[in-house]
């Protein structure tokens, strides 16, 4: 109810108009989107390469923060297998960016999607610029410490997980 | 000592209770040198109406959540009259400055701009705030903008329609649990929402919410609060015992819902065990008791390795699998010795197996030294448990008692006097166990273990008498009343003798804490 105005407003706005290196890949629905995003500078860690982020929006959104993560394709546990159409769209290659706030599962450790962080004044097209420029800003070719635990042993969403947001220089 | 708490004592502030505590805590803080100043020091306004306190007491207040609430008004309104800002921005410079009024009132004055920032206050105080129709405006929170839109905006002019605002609002007081910093929801905005400003958006439901959760942010952001740790109960406890004290002092206080609890760690009474020790003692009993009980009732060691063997069956002569070391399981002596007397061993004095049993004997010690204490204590507690199950029966015992042997209710009393003394005696006595246990032995431990002998056999005796069937309780009336008398005289001699070694730094222990 109240996220349904807001999210199609936002979609209106974006189809008209995204920054550079931001995409839409995907919103059938109001409730998951599929952005993409590309870093503009010569950057060499992501070098020619577009990194895909999946948005899901709870009913208390904008109020709440949506969830974002990073997502591979092809996707492994994508529930029906897209048609051939569709994959050319849905399915060219995305990797997990490096990052030492980027999890290799995709989860990323960012103040601003926390509720403590979050603003409902942001938006969508805010959130990717933000990742966008933390992507821009990054010189380190790692991952976050105990990335290999992280991994394995998470079956929290990202929401539910308490980061501790102790680095302000990445 | 901080510099905020010697402000305390020195300024004359209306606040009574909190100046008078903050002498105190200057006498107990300063020295470690507790000795007769401590009680001097804490009694000072109260010689004239309370009875002297005992050494193993501790001066503490118990606060309704009205008089929490009091408490905070007093101080928001001499803030807010030193610094000469309205009520509402100076309780949240307090609650942002965590309660340490002087420290914020100095901050305050050397900086006043940017303590203000900090805080998450603008400069500009005017007004009393009110919603707004404004028209062309669209709410950047739902993208709503009809014409009747209701709008609200803080000092910093973010502006938001009332509904985005209120579900906001709901958000972090009731998901989140916030209330004394929930910032404006515009982004990287931290201006903090007042008082005034929750007042007007929020509905009755969740300002109650609030108020709930600035108490208990404020009792947490002080030192010498905590909350009574009883379920359901709404009180807090006001002692001025720091933790830095509690090498020194069991600060056991009593709410006003009756429950006892240790105001250092918050768990039930614990004299006169220090709180690091009975930490420690948990953790062990945690870890340790039944494997070390089954160990000891069904183990020995051998004699040459020391690996521990289970006998599980068959005859005395034992060969270690490790080893192979041949023992006799009776006087842990070398086989070879025994002879013919193969299945009955009488040689207890032989060398070679005393001096495997002295052996035995001393690695064993120190285990059979932890069930010692371990069983006392875990006696105390269970004799504990049982006495409360008479506890709950006492009642239908007095009830029983009236009508057989035509006492009146008060005078059936002694009953309920007695097994409360019983509870009290037996938490005291299983913790004398615990604190026994790292006690290294001395002069002192002989008086304190012929203290703890003699509450212990008053305890059993009245515990003894008070499982009598009803008909003799009338006649045992009077013993009754006599050996709870004594019981509660002598742990009160015990408390007092502990606390005051305690105090004195006279205890020597065999442990590091």
């Amino acid at each position: 109810m109240f996220a349904t105005k807001r999210l199609s407003k936002e979609l209106l706005k974006i189809k008209e108009h995204l920054p550079p290196g931001i995409s839409i890949v995907k919103s059938d629905n109001l409730e998951e989107w599929l952005m993409d995003i590309k870093v503009l500078d010569e950057n060499p860690l992501y070098l020619n390469e577009t990194y895909r982020l999946k948005f899901t929006f709870s009913n208390k959104y904008p109020i709440e923060p949506p969830e974002v993560q990073f997502v591979t394709t092809p996707t492994p546990t994508s529930p029906t297998p897209a048609s051939s159409d569709d994959n050319a769209i849905t399915n060219p290659r995305r990797t997990i960016p490096i990052h030492p706030h980027i999890y290799s599962n995709g989860i990323i450790c960012l103040d601003l999607l926390s509720s403590a962080g979050w603003s409902p004044v942001q938006t969508v097209e805010s959130v990717c610029m933000s990742i966008q420029s933390m992507l821009t800003a990054n010189s380190r070719n790692e991952r976050p410490p105990g990335d290999k635990d992280f991994v394995s042993y998470n079956r929290r969403r990202p929401r539910d997980i308490n980061f501790m947001y102790d680095d302000d220089n990445v | 000592m901080e510099s905020d708490e010697d402000f305390m004592s020195v300024g004359s502030s209306p606040d009574d209770f909190l100046d008078t505590q903050g002498s105190d805590i200057e006498s107990l803080g300063d020295e470690i040198d507790f000795g007769d100043e401590f009680d001097g020091g804490f009694s000072k306004d109260k010689d004239i109406i309370a009875t002297k306190r005992k050494p193993y007491e501790v001066e503490f207040k118990v606060l309704s959540p009205d008089d929490i609430e009091r408490q905070q008004n007093v101080q928001i309104s001499e803030v807010s009259s030193i610094l000469g800002l309205p009520p509402e921005s100076s309780a949240i410079l307090l609650r942002y400055g965590r309660w340490k009024r002087e420290k914020l009132i100095e901050s305050y004055m050397d900086h006043p701009e940017e303590t203000l920032e900090e805080a998450g206050l603008g400069t500009n105080f005017e007004g009393t705030p009110q919603t707004e129709v404004v028209s062309g405006f669209m709410c950047e929170i739902c993208c709503e903008d009809g014409d009747e839109l209701e709008t609200y905006a803080m000092r910093c002019g973010h502006r938001f329609c009332v509904d985005c605002y209120r579900h906001y609002l709901a958000q972090k007081i009731r998901g989140e649990g916030e209330a004394a910093r929930i910032e404006c929801p515009g982004n990287d905005c931290h201006m903090i929402v007042d008082s005034k400003s929750l007042g007007l958006l929020v509905t009755d439901d969740l300002r109650e919410r609030y108020k709930a959760l600035l108490m208990r942010t404020y009792v947490d952001d002080k030192d010498n609060l905590k909350w009574c740790p009883a379920p359901e109960c709404v009180y807090a406890i006001d002692c001025p015992i720091k933790q830095r004290d509690l090498r020194r002092i069991v600060p056991t206080v009593q709410c006003d819902c009756r429950h006892y609890f240790c105001f250092g760690c918050t768990l039930n009474d614990h004299q006169p065990a220090p709180c690091t020790l009975v930490k420690m003692w948990l953790k062990k009993c945690e870890d340790d008791s039944e494997t070390a009980n089954w160990i000891s009732a069904n183990t020995k060691e051998c004699p040459r390795c020391h690996s521990t063997i289970e006998k599980n069956g068959g005859c005395n002569h034992m060969t270690c699998r490790k080893c192979k070391h041949e023992f006799c399981w009776m006087c842990m002596g070398l086989w070879s010795e025994h002879g013919t007397s193969w299945y009955n061993c009488n040689r207890y004095e032989e060398k070679s197996g005393s001096e495997a049993r002295t052996a035995q004997a001393r690695s064993r010690e120190s285990l059979e030294r932890y069930l010692h204490y371990y069983n006392r204590y875990a006696n105390h507690e269970q004799s504990a448990k049982l006495d409360k199950d008479l506890y709950l029966k006492t009642e239908k015992k007095m009830t029983s008692l009236q009508s057989q042997s035509g006492l009146s209710w008060i005078e059936v009393q002694f009953l309920d006097t007695a097994s409360q003394a019983l509870q009290q005696c037996r938490q005291t006595l299983k913790w004398t166990y615990a604190f026994a246990y790292y006690l290294a032995r001395n002069n002192l431990t002989e008086i304190f273990e012929d203290n703890q002998k003699d509450l212990e056999m008053a305890v059993e005796s009245l515990s003894e008498m008070f499982e009598k069937p009803v008909p003799e309780l009338a006649k045992l009336k009077v013993d009754i009343l006599d050996k709870t008398a004594y019981c509660n005289k002598r742990r009160v001699i015990l408390l007092s003798d502990t606390a005051e070694n305690l105090k004195n730094g006279e205890w020597s222990f065999n442990v590091d804490w």
